[in-house]
């Protein structure tokens, strides 16, 4: 019996993190390489030791936040003049899906903090807000969140009932905003209100609100499927008043401020499930090596040969196309499309690969002594943040539609 | 006060990777195998920095031995907090006999050179496992050495390293200009910061030739034959104790 157990724990332990795959870097810019393999050993040695026991728990991971805080993760694309590492979208996009292959709370995390919180302070915030509202957020110290749905608007973002009006020398919010990432952990937050409900989408304006702050609370954290680490409630505004200086770019600029924000999101998305896919696939490949039935290792066996290729070309098509997105954004060529396809492809693949690999592993797929288990609940939520699946499908015909106008 | 510390780093097969023998067994296979810095190299890079940063030393030059892809090598050194890299060309069948004597000849008169008064290497490297570098370094210089460290101290003009030894830990002092050589327990190197990264690429390294530096590469060793570990055979069980005796006389063991 204990030899039994031994046994399958020394499983357990020695997933193998694929140190063939030289090729995948050899088309990356030397500094990209080295910031992937600092991020990959990171991630190796700090995140998927402790991933199991941070989602089982629901523990914020407070200290690896700031050790990447302190390396420069938390805050890419920021200049350096303002605390961040003044990178590219790609190296972040790189940084993201390595992160992710270790935690994938992790990854949402410092995905969220960085093109969700920061990104659109980032690209509309004035010289001042930026200061107040980046700086502190980049060492890992604070992290900021994103509330634009709502409990009775999602995909339908344009609908947003949070109501915001201006008295004196204040904006007074008003509204409940629902399934905010990083929300019980976070110091700041982009939110989204309309100023005037007539003009539909076109009423909606961002605001910087900070937390905590009266008029401000948060509903009860949500008991999640996965990315468990990772704090999501509602948070609610009861004549929450705001310095007017708060309104973040101009009034009535919300929608666009929050769609734009979603295009970059998506790339950091697509990178998260890029991670988990990777994770599955590592995790799937060892065991076929390691797993003996009918008198030899099952990676003999062309059934499961061929669902590893196919998990495997699932991947990389996704990659390639969340690394074009990255550098079209990065060339500031439009990238709309790029980003939809990626977060699409990525987030289908997450879940097909990590669905294939319990598979591969059988029995040991469906427990907890194994990590795949929590891939599979980890990549469902992939499909459905920042623009569900179908949204995705909606801005690509969109997309090539335009191309093919008559 | 050391002025200026030489970090010797090198390439070697990542520790992860699993080691399969050339079918011509002259040696390992290489080839599109994954590699990075020898793990001891990093604690002695970490240490090099950390000196720096406690304003004990005032540059740190990072020196790695090889062909043109020992550059990732330096690279990651400088991303770590070196300030500058060193290149030194062996390639093809040069590289294949480098050992032990000819880099600690290399590192020598690259000390003289750039007038280092300290070496920080690590204890061995995890491919030959030689734990030479650093003897033959300091003998070649005439330089107290401190190996195996787990703590070394600037104390004026002198260092104090405690040693890992068999018996336990030994502390030595030694004078300036010296030879350190890493141990396991020194240190836990840092992750590099992107910003270090970044500043990584535009950090010198400069190229160098050993005859340059008055270095002959000839081997005085030639490897004979590389074969993997043997199987693991099957054990035997036996009934008795007389048994066991009986298989051990039999095997020639007593």
């Amino acid at each position: 019996m204990a030899a039994l157990f031994k046994a399958r724990k020394a499983l357990a332990m020695a997933v193998n993190y694929g140190t063939r795959s030289l090729t995948q870097l050899a088309e990356l810019p030397e500094l990209h390489q080295m910031l992937r393999q600092t991020c990959r050993d990171y991630a190796e040695k700090e995140l998927a030791p402790v991933a199991g026991q941070l989602d089982k728990n629901h523990t914020f991971p407070a200290k690896q936040v700031r050790e990447l805080g302190a390396m420069g993760v938390m805050a890419v694309e920021v200049p350096e003049s303002l605390g961040g590492a003044g990178m590219d979208y790609l190296a972040y996009s790189l940084a993201v899906e390595e992160l992710s292959r270790g935690c994938a709370s992790t990854g949402v995390i410092v995905s969220v903090n960085n093109s969700l919180y920061l990104g659109p302070v980032l690209a509309f915030g004035t010289e001042e807000q930026k200061q107040q509202w980046i700086s502190p957020f980049t060492t890992g110290e604070k992290v900021g969140c994103f509330a634009l749905s709502e409990p009775g608007n999602g995909s339908d973002a344009g609908a947003a009932s949070t109501l915001a009006r201006q008295e004196g020398d204040e904006w007074v919010l008003n509204g409940t905003k629902a399934w905010i990432t990083n929300c019980w952990d976070a110091s700041a937050a982009v939110v989204f209100a309309t100023t005037d409900k007539s003009l539909k989408h076109k009423g909606i304006s961002a605001f910087l609100v900070p937390m905590p702050h009266p008029g401000l609370s948060l509903g009860k954290k949500e008991d999640k499927l996965g990315i468990r680490a990772s704090s999501t409630a509602n948070l609610i505004l009861e004549d929450c008043r705001i310095p007017l200086g708060n309104l973040l770019g101009q009034r009535g600029m919300g929608f666009k401020i929050g769609m734009q924000t979603l295009d970059s999101g998506r790339i950091g998305i697509a990178s998260q499930a890029l991670g988990i896919a990777q994770a599955a696939l590592d995790c799937a490949a060892d065991y076929a090596h390691k797993r003996t039935a009918f008198g030899a290792p099952i990676a003999r066996l062309q059934a499961i040969q061929f669902k590893l290729a196919d998990m495997a070309v699932a991947l990389e098509s996704a990659r390639l196309l969340t690394w074009k997105a990255a550098m079209l954004r990065d060339a500031k060529k439009p990238y709309s499309k790029a980003a939809a396809m990626a977060k699409l492809a990525a987030s289908e693949a997450a879940t097909f690969v990590s669905h294939q690999a319990i598979q591969v592993l059988g029995g040991m797929g469906y427990v907890t002594d194994m990590p795949a288990e929590r891939h599979y609940r980890d990549a469902r939520i992939t499909e459905i943040y920042e623009g569900t699946s179908e949204i995705q499908r909606l801005v690509i015909a969109n997309q090539v539609l335009k191309e093919y106008q008559q | 006060m050391a002025a200026r510390v030489l970090v010797g780093v090198k390439r070697v097969i990542d520790y992860a990777v699993k080691i399969r023998v050339k079918p011509d067994n002259t040696g390992v296979v290489t080839d599109g195998v994954k590699h990075s810095m020898n793990p001891f190299c990093e604690i002695a890079v970490e240490e090099a920095v950390r000196l720096k940063e406690k304003k004990l030393v005032k540059e740190v030059v990072a020196v790695s031995c090889g062909p043109q892809q020992v550059q990732e090598t330096i690279r990651t050194a400088l991303a770590m907090g070196a300030d500058r890299g060193i290149h030194v060309e062996v390639s093809g069948k040069d590289y294949d006999s480098l050992g032990p004597l000819q880099v600690s000849k290399i590192l020598a008169a690259l000390a003289k050179k750039e007038e280092a008064s300290l070496i920080i290497l690590g204890k061995q490297a995890i491919d030959d496992d030689c734990n030479q570098t650093g003897q033959m370094t300091a003998a070649l210089l005439d330089w107290p050495q401190g190996t195996f460290a787990s703590e070394v101290a600037v104390e004026g003009d002198k260092l104090k390293v405690i040693r890992e030894v068999d018996g336990g830990l030994e502390t030595i002092k030694i004078n300036l200009p010296a030879v350190v050589t890493a141990d396991l327990r020194l240190n836990t190197p840092r992750y590099a910061t992107l910003p270090n990264i970044m500043k990584a690429k535009k950090k010198k390294i400069t190229n160098v030739k050993p005859g340059d530096l008055g270095v002959d590469l000839t081997s005085r060793l030639e490897v004979l034959r590389v074969d993997e570990p043997p199987q693991r055979q099957a054990g035997v069980k036996v009934e008795t104790v007389e048994d066991l005796v009986g298989k051990l006389k039999e095997a020639g063991r007593i």
